[in-house]
């Protein structure tokens, strides 16, 4: 098990650290010390003041999506969670229904990206139908290549990843303390941010953990469904490497960990998993 | 059929090797080509293919296994991803279709086999375009960017230096070429369309595009700076850091105003963009107009005042090719520009290496259409079968002297390649 770790996690991460350090023409790596990769990476930072760099305009604009899927993907998680935990009584049906959360994956990424053009594009079915309606005299032209449809798609995507977990913290809550709140005149509200919210939160990590991941390395979604001129922390990885230019993306790699490295550490302060689980 | 075939499974694996071009002709001569020999042949000459989907047709790996005995395996990657595959895994493959620009970034790797000019039959007819940067009747055309006769030869059998004047080392023997232009939607347009300019025009704000495929972005991006006269590159393949951030301002100015509806990176893509209206105008290729015209949308490939931006690709060997293979490699090369494959590609709107060849392989009516700028007398037809245009119909940008003559620049590595990655990152998140 160690073994395995070691060599396929610790041993590539060390060899994408070590390479980060490197210098680099048009065609080669060049293994020699050099911080090019970083010091290009964060280029115009202070010479560009008050405006922000590249590399930082980057980040933002990835926290920002990061936070808004984040936000969504927990609300709707969480609630179809919680039908599924508690308003569900069969064992059957839950399985079923959870079951139907992952359509979205039954198809291939691309095909799935794909797929929203003919609906939310300038002539699609949305727009057609608002239009249709007298609601709207010309397309809606942010449906499409926009924030708006990168955020609908990794919510869509991600969401799943937010039920299984909370919903496996929820059917452990025991009924009784449920019972006992209503018992001692708990409205609904109260049983659910005094007993069901914290009994639930190592799921509502562990989701978090994946949605964030997921989003803050994603670049194929945030490519296709913005249309490529939305920036990602994970597309400047893509554009480095595609110029053979892998010092350079190693060392944008290691700040994407790093930075993400951050964001998790601090969830964990909140909830110590592995005391919760 | 299917007793020999048991036959031959029971025969040793030698025997079909020394038999295997016997075999070949043999069920080419009987007319069944799905026989057992055929697999059994495959097995003895096979040939790596690393390419982008784009030239990897079906139809010619047929042809050529029916012909020569070879057999194609077609390894398919993203243009990007198949010179990353060059240098990193020369092992991986043995024929290359790659562009000339790359040659750049491949050649001083040292993966690149120099191919001898000698062994190929028919290089002394390869169209002067590539050897000499002029046209057959002699009309000097653009040399702005990494245009091919610039990397077409080295200075010796193991050297990386490209030789500016002939030598018998070549780096990659030409097969498919093209100028490229602005894809347009004349029925959603409606109003003629004849500069760069027009990309960044207003009129069109939020329904243009370009490509996110730096390197060729970036010249499609300095055609419409250097039409709309606000500068003058000395080469817009080689610009200076300054040029590259003047044209970079421009663009992201445009982007900011909200000109461009999306970036396509993919061929599928650009058609998607184009017939469902997201895009009216775009950078696109050749075989994606057709594409869209083919469902039906109408979709012009626009011929403009200021040029074509053109590109050229063909076969390199891998340096860890050798022995018979390296043998099969020559022979495919030949097969390649013997005339059928070239007709086949002028057919799609490409044009051959060697004209006199595809030419020999076509009806005078395609060739008329395709290569003279002629009104086709019959319907034109794609490779499979399916009608491009009715009787009648001429080649938007007319023929091949005309379409190459006008060509401005090639697609290119500059040597601020980095930087202009940086810049285009930049561009990508203002």
């Amino acid at each position: 098990m160690m073994l395995v770790f070691a060599l396929f996690f610790l041993l590539p991460l060390l060899f994408v650290t070590i390479v980060s350090a490197w210098d680099y023409n048009e065609y080669e790596m060049i293994p020699a010390f050099s911080l090019r990769g970083y010091s290009d990476t964060f280029e115009g930072c202070i010479a560009d003041l008050p405006n922000l760099c590249t590399i930082l305009k980057t980040y933002l604009k990835t926290l920002k999506l990061c936070l808004l899927t984040w936000v969504l993907t927990l609300l709707i998680g969480f609630t179809v969670a919680y039908f599924l935990a508690f308003h569900v009584r069969s064992k059957t049906w839950q399985i079923v229904l959870t079951l139907l959360c992952t359509i979205p994956f039954w198809t291939s990424n691309v095909i799935r990206m794909i797929a929203w053009i003919p609906l939310l594009g300038r002539n699609g079915l949305v727009n057609r139908g608002l239009e249709g309606a007298g609601l709207i005299h010309q397309p809606l032209e942010w449906l499409l290549f926009s924030e708006f449809s990168v955020v609908l798609a990794l919510v869509h995507l991600f969401t799943f990843f937010m039920v299984v977990p909370i919903f496996n913290s929820m059917i452990r809550i025991d009924r009784r303390l449920i019972e006992a709140a209503y018992d001692a005149g708990a409205t609904g509200w109260q049983t659910l941010v005094n007993i069901i919210i914290p009994l639930a939160k190592p799921g509502i990590v562990i989701g978090s953990i994946f949605v964030i991941t997921i989003v803050m390395g994603d670049f194929v979604t945030i490519g296709v469904m913005g249309g490529q001129q939305i920036a990602s922390a994970g597309k400047i990885i893509e554009a480095r490497l595609n110029a053979l230019q892998f010092p350079a993306a190693a060392a944008n790699a290691v700040i994407l960990l790093g930075i993400t490295i951050l964001i998790i550490s601090a969830l964990t302060r909140v909830v110590d998993i592995r005391k919760e689980l | 059929m299917s007793k020999s075939s048991k036959f031959d499974r029971r025969i040793s694996r030698r025997t079909v090797l020394k038999g295997a071009a016997g075999a070949v002709g043999l069920a080419a001569g009987s007319g069944a080509i799905t026989g057992f020999p055929y697999v059994r042949s495959a097995d003895a000459k096979v040939l790596r293919y690393l390419g982008t989907a784009v030239n990897e047709g079906d139809e010619i790996s047929k042809k050529c296994l029916a012909d020569t005995g070879i057999k194609i395996e077609y390894i398919t990657a993203t243009t990007d991803d198949v010179t990353k595959r060059v240098i990193t895994q020369p092992n991986s493959f043995d024929v290359l279709d790659t562009e000339y620009f790359s040659l750049k970034k491949l050649v001083p790797s040292g993966n690149i086999f120099a191919l001898d000019a000698k062994k190929i039959k028919e290089f002394d007819n390869i169209t002067p375009v590539f050897t000499k940067g002029q046209l057959p009747n002699g009309k000097k055309i653009g040399d702005q960017g990494t245009a091919p006769w610039k990397v077409l030869y080295l200075e010796g059998a193991n050297s990386k230096t490209f030789s500016k004047t002939p030598t018998e080392f070549v780096t990659l023997i030409p097969t498919v070429y093209n100028a490229d232009t602005l894809g347009i939607r004349p029925d959603l347009i409606k109003r003629p369309i004849s500069s760069w300019t027009e990309l960044l025009n207003p009129e069109f704000k939020g329904k243009a595009s370009i490509l996110n495929i730096p390197s060729i972005g970036i010249m499609d991006a300095a055609m419409v700076v250097e039409a709309s006269g606000q500068h003058t590159y000395a080469d817009k393949g080689n610009m200076t850091k300054a040029e590259i951030d003047l044209t970079m301002k421009i663009m992201t100015e445009a982007k900011k105003a909200g000109q461009f509806r999306a970036f396509w990176k993919d061929f599928n893509e650009s058609v998607n963009l184009m017939a469902s209206g997201e895009t009216v105008i775009q950078s696109m290729w050749s075989p994606a107009v057709t594409k869209v015209r083919s469902m039906g949308i109408a979709c012009t490939f626009q011929p403009l005042k200021e040029g074509y931006r053109s590109w050229a690709s063909g076969f390199c060997v891998s340096k860890a090719v050798s022995g018979p293979k390296l043998d099969w490699a020559y022979e495919f090369v030949n097969w390649y520009l013997s005339g059928w494959a070239g007709a086949y590609l002028n057919r799609q709107g490409y044009y051959s290496a060697v004209l006199s060849t595809a030419k020999a392989n076509m009806t005078a009516d395609e060739w008329g259409y395709w290569m003279e700028g002629k009104a086709a007398v019959g319907d034109i037809k794609a490779p499979d079968g399916t009608i491009l245009e009715k009787a009648g119909a001429t080649r938007d940008g007319g023929s091949y002297d005309e379409r190459m003559g006008a060509v401005a620049c090639w697609n290119a590595v500059m040597d601020e390649n980095d930087y202009m990655v940086r810049k285009w990152n930049e561009f990508i998140a203002a």
